[in-house]
């Protein structure tokens, strides 16, 4: 199947680690420079989609849901949609692909907006969490159900925890080590360095990283992204809408959204692999391109463990080779054979969850990146050019979605 | 008895609260097929191997093995004495079924994946928390 859908606009807010500003308008500012970006206007807008719609709680992890910009921008809709039951972050523009290749829209504004630095405040991560923050003996009135009443009780509230078990087997199984994982966290600082918008840029090395405080082993302070304010913004148009765009049209080549398993972080068949493993191999499914012809790579990171099962899930190593497949750093280099989150990624960027890797692709491919604008070293007819070919992945645990994106 | 530290207790509903009450009598139990004797964690309304209706809790052994587990160092709550260990048990009589959990009566260094472990049950208000330590760590 091939997608009548192609990525034609990308805005970006300011992005900080706390803005104290309104989410709504950090929402505005990226849809309308998306939709200038694209060369449209408002009234080309027929289609909106984010993810994961209007949520209360956790405080902070959406800004902004489908009714408050469409009211705020006055926009008239052939067809929304807002949910957080998707594959992924990305589901959401996935899905927008999907109304444009059916025809009931023509250019779809998918935006995310996160407000969790300023909702967290000077408390930290525990100020967000359920039952967080609460003081009291056992059974003080704070009950749970649902799928958080099997990690509550036993003080495991944070994706963290559950990740930092899948990296332990990894470890045990494949003798995956620290220092292998620590070239997600090294990559991605270096690469922020360049990036005017990152949150983190100063310098990091392998000593700070070996020394920083231990959150849940074997993830230390660096393996997790930091909580941020920022909203991202992305125009999906139909192919032949997109002719009349200001961006060459950024073709979605394909798309994975399988999850093959139990939706489970901890009833999953492989305590190695997760959904991207499904996702992953979906996406070569409908396309005659390989691994090998994808340019960059923009790898979600939300803990460093996640890029490793995302290299091995879309095939770039084996696996359990992601670890000897990263070591020293110089693969995943800026100036390596697979750049690899090229903006900073959520770890040193912000946690834009989600789209940031998605709004990092299309300008690496449009060659809007400035300084950290890459420029294809591995062997092939691209060599010293700029990439032509991304793939931007989202998601961890029994989340995950992946697009193959290609400017023809 | 020591005061206990602040936990966020599972609510009781119909379909768990035999599970969150088992250790009343020392006993853990999962929900079980009586057709095929498959396990079914976390309880659902239907046996996923056959799709049958006819399902009961069942007594297990309370004996598992860890599968992985994490040391965690934040405090995510207050009162509980960090650092403390976080592991996913899964269960002798099926490995398939797996059991988020705190590993106990054990030092968080001296865990390991594929230690055998046992049930050992805390109450707190109507709950009988399930928790997990070394085989033989309270005999």
């Amino acid at each position: 199947m091939t997608l009548n859908a192609a990525v034609t606009g990308a805005g970006q807010s300011d992005i900080g680690r706390r803005l104290f500003r309104d989410p709504l308008e950090l929402t505005i500012d990226a849809c309308m420079e998306a939709i200038d970006s694209a060369g449209l206007t408002r009234d080309d807008i027929d289609g909106l989609a984010t993810y994961p719609g209007n949520m209360d709680f956790p405080p902070g992890f959406s800004g902004a849901g489908i009714t408050e910009v469409q009211d705020a921008l006055r926009l008239n809709l052939d067809w929304f949609t807002g949910g957080i039951e998707m594959p992924g972050q990305l589901g959401s523009v996935i899905n927008a692909c999907l109304a444009v290749h059916a025809g009931l829209a023509r250019h779809v504004l998918c935006f995310r907006t996160v407000w969790e630095g300023s909702a967290q405040g000077d408390k930290g991560r525990s100020a967000v969490m359920p039952g967080g923050g609460r003081g009291g003996g056992g059974g003080g009135g704070v009950r749970m159900g649902g799928f958080m009443q099997w990690r509550l009780p036993y003080g495991a509230p944070s994706a963290a925890n559950w990740i930092a078990m899948f990296a332990q087997r990894h470890f045990h199984e494949f003798g995956t080590t620290r220092e292998q994982l620590a070239q997600i966290a090294l990559n991605a600082r270096a690469n922020a360095e360049l990036n005017p918008k990152a949150i983190y840029r100063d310098p990091m090395s392998m000593d700070d990283y070996l020394n920083v405080r231990m959150i849940t082993s074997p993830l230390c302070l660096y393996d997790c992204d930091v909580p941020s304010d920022g909203s991202t913004a992305v125009i999906i148009s139909a192919l032949d809408a997109a002719r009349d765009t200001a961006n060459t049209p950024l073709r979605v080549e394909s798309v994975g959204t399988a999850i093959h398993g139990r939706p489970s972080w901890d009833q999953w068949d492989d305590l190695t692999t997760m959904a991207a493993r499904d996702a992953g191999a979906m996406l070569w499914r409908d396309t005659d391109l390989r691994p090998d012809d994808v340019d960059i790579v923009e790898l979600y990171d939300g803990f460093s463990f996640l890029t490793m099962c995302w290299l091995e899930s879309l095939g770039f190593c084996g696996r359990g080779e992601s670890g000897p497949f990263v070591e020293g750093g110089h693969r995943i280099a800026r100036d390596g054979q697979l750049p690899l989150n090229t903006h900073g990624g959520q770890l040193s960027a912000g946690r834009l969850h989600g789209y940031g890797f998605l709004h990092e692709a299309a300008v690496q491919l449009w060659s809007q990146a400035g300084a950290r604008q890459v420029t294809v070293t591995r062997p092939g007819p691209r060599q010293g050019g700029p990439p032509a070919t991304a793939i931007a992945a989202a998601g961890g645990g029994p989340l995950a979605g992946a697009m193959l994106l290609v400017r023809d | 008895m020591a005061e206990q530290p602040f936990r966020v207790l599972p609510r009781l509903e119909p379909a768990t609260e035999f599970f969150w009450k088992s250790g009343e009598d020392g006993h853990l139990r999962f929900l079980r097929c009586n057709a095929d004797g498959t396990f079914i964690h976390p309880p659902a309304p239907v046996c996923p191997t056959c799709v049958g209706r006819d399902l009961a809790p069942s007594v297990v052994s309370g004996r598992g093995t860890v599968a992985t587990f994490t040391v965690n160092h934040q405090a995510w709550f207050p009162g509980l004495e960090l650092p403390y260990v976080i592991a996913i048990v899964e269960i002798d009589e099926d490995p398939s079924v797996r059991f988020t959990c705190n590993i106990v009566n054990c030092a968080p260094e001296d865990v390991r994946i594929g230690m055998p472990v046992q049930v050992v049950f805390e109450r707190y208000d109507d709950v009988w928390l399930p928790f997990f330590e070394p085989v033989g760590a309270s005999s």
